[in-house]
């Protein structure tokens, strides 16, 4: 019997709903996101297998590791990264099938399991002793400052209208009841986290710390070979995990189908916005999120403390 | 183990004093006219990501050291390219007082496209046959 569940377990994370899947989802929106971007502009794209023809090809090159950097952060980085962000997705879609809790606020675990990647990227640019790496460093750092509070304040707004703080009865509540997004507060909320997660998953406009034209790849610049790689299908992991996790918090409930429906959709306005829009600065950024974002949290707060 | 590369090309631009011709046509083709990501060929701002030197201009005293430093910094194995008449062969600037020779006297060259500037149909042209030039090696 205990042979059994770690076998079931093991296969959980390596193969369904972790690692391989995951991965195979995350290589398919990273196609779709490119042939999107193209075809707005009137290109023809990449076929459909180019994500995986980029990461095979990453990893039968030379891994270059620098001289004066960390040598064990360097390389522990996106390992840690892209581990963290398996373990959050598998979880996730483990609970979207089982709809039970896990432990009691479980919630927060999440929330420090999808912050893990961008606090690793941190450190291994850190790690890598380069300028341009530390200047990513720095901006994601700022950044992180700047999208985590109102993302927070927007995710208790859910938690709040469910009363309970655990993801697993959330979930349950709003397959009762309403999900959160049926009221005015809930509506604010969903739109505040996706300005939020567009800046999580580091795309355009808040794709400042990566900045390929002004930082040279910005935090990835001294990556090479396998770990570049690994980097890239955090990446794309990560444009399957942070919607999900929205729609999970905000919007559950319907058949399976119905919930990659929501999920494409939020992924859809993601890419299209990072299509449509230029890199902002990082002053501009930071006051966006200070000024702009985190107002409206605060009044979807309030609004969900009086029940609107 | 060569075969990959002949899907996925990430390019890196250097340009090794040129007088920017060159340089030109080869953002020409980038840009989405000739739209190169369907052969999945990719501009790359660092050279630890790229497969391609793209080296454009005539190498001179100033530069040298620089295009030979950037050639140990890419990750190999990688090709490079030399873009246009001045990095194939000096054409008028062959006695020049400042230039180090041709591009090939400098680092292992695996593919020329002349001209002045070369047009960026012959740009691609000329990865296509780098492309089937690794596809032979395999065999």
């Amino acid at each position: 019997m205990e042979k059994i569940n770690i076998l079931t377990t093991l296969v959980q994370y390596l193969v369904f709903p972790g690692f391989l899947f995951l991965a195979v989802a995350g290589l398919f929106v990273s196609w779709a996101d490119r042939k999107l971007a193209a075809r707005m502009q009137w290109r023809v794209g990449p076929p459909l297998l180019q994500s995986w023809y980029d990461i095979r090809k990453l990893f039968k090159k030379e891994l270059i590791i620098p001289e004066g950097g960390n040598t064990l952060a360097f390389i522990c980085a996106p390992v840690i990264a892209l581990l963290s962000i398996i373990y959050a997705g598998a979880n996730l879609i483990m609970i979207l099938f089982m709809q039970g809790q896990i432990f009691p606020g479980d919630l927060f675990v999440f929330l420090y399991l999808l912050s893990i990647p961008s606090v690793c990227m941190m450190l291994g640019a850190s790690a890598s002793a380069n300028p341009y790496a530390a200047l990513g460093a720095s901006r994601e750092m700022k950044l992180i400052l700047s999208y985590e509070l109102p993302l927070l304040i927007s995710i208790i707004v859910a938690a709040l209208k469910a009363h309970v703080m655990s993801l697993g009865l959330i979930i349950q509540f709003q397959m009762e009841h309403l999900p959160a997004i049926a009221s005015l507060s809930g509506v604010l909320a969903v739109a505040v986290s996706m300005v939020c997660i567009q800046a999580k998953m580091g795309m355009a406009p808040f794709d400042v710390s990566e900045a390929e034209t002004e930082l040279a790849g910005g935090l990835f610049v001294e990556y090479s070979g396998p770990l570049l790689a690994v980097w890239k299908l955090v990446k794309m992991i990560a444009m399957i995990v942070f919607p999900l996790f929205l729609v999970l918090i905000f919007w559950a409930g319907g058949s399976l189908s119905l919930v990659v429906l929501k999920c494409a959709g939020i992924i859809l306005i993601a890419i299209i916005a990072r299509i449509l829009s230029p890199r902002v600065r990082i002053d501009h950024a930071l006051t966006f999120f200070w000024r702009k974002v985190t107002p409206w949290a605060i009044l979807a707060l309030l609004l969900a403390i009086i029940g609107i | 183990m060569v075969n990959a590369f002949t899907q996925s090309l990430f390019v890196f631009h250097a340009a090794c004093s040129p007088c920017n011709n060159c340089d030109i046509e080869i953002l020409d083709m980038l840009a989405p006219r000739h739209d190169v990501e369907r052969f999945g060929i990719q501009l790359v701002g660092s050279p630890r990501h790229a497969d391609v030197l793209l080296v454009s201009g005539a190498v001179n005293k100033k530069v040298v050291h620089r295009i030979k430093r950037l050639y140990e910094q890419t990750a190999k194995p990688c090709f490079v390219i030399a873009v246009g008449g001045c990095a194939c062969s000096e054409i008028l600037f062959r006695d020049s007082y400042n230039t180090c020779g041709p591009l090939d006297t400098i680092l292992p060259v695996d593919m020329y496209i002349p001209g002045c500037p070369p047009k960026p149909e012959a740009m691609i042209a000329g990865i296509v046959k780098l492309m089937e030039k690794l596809k032979g090696k395999k065999k």
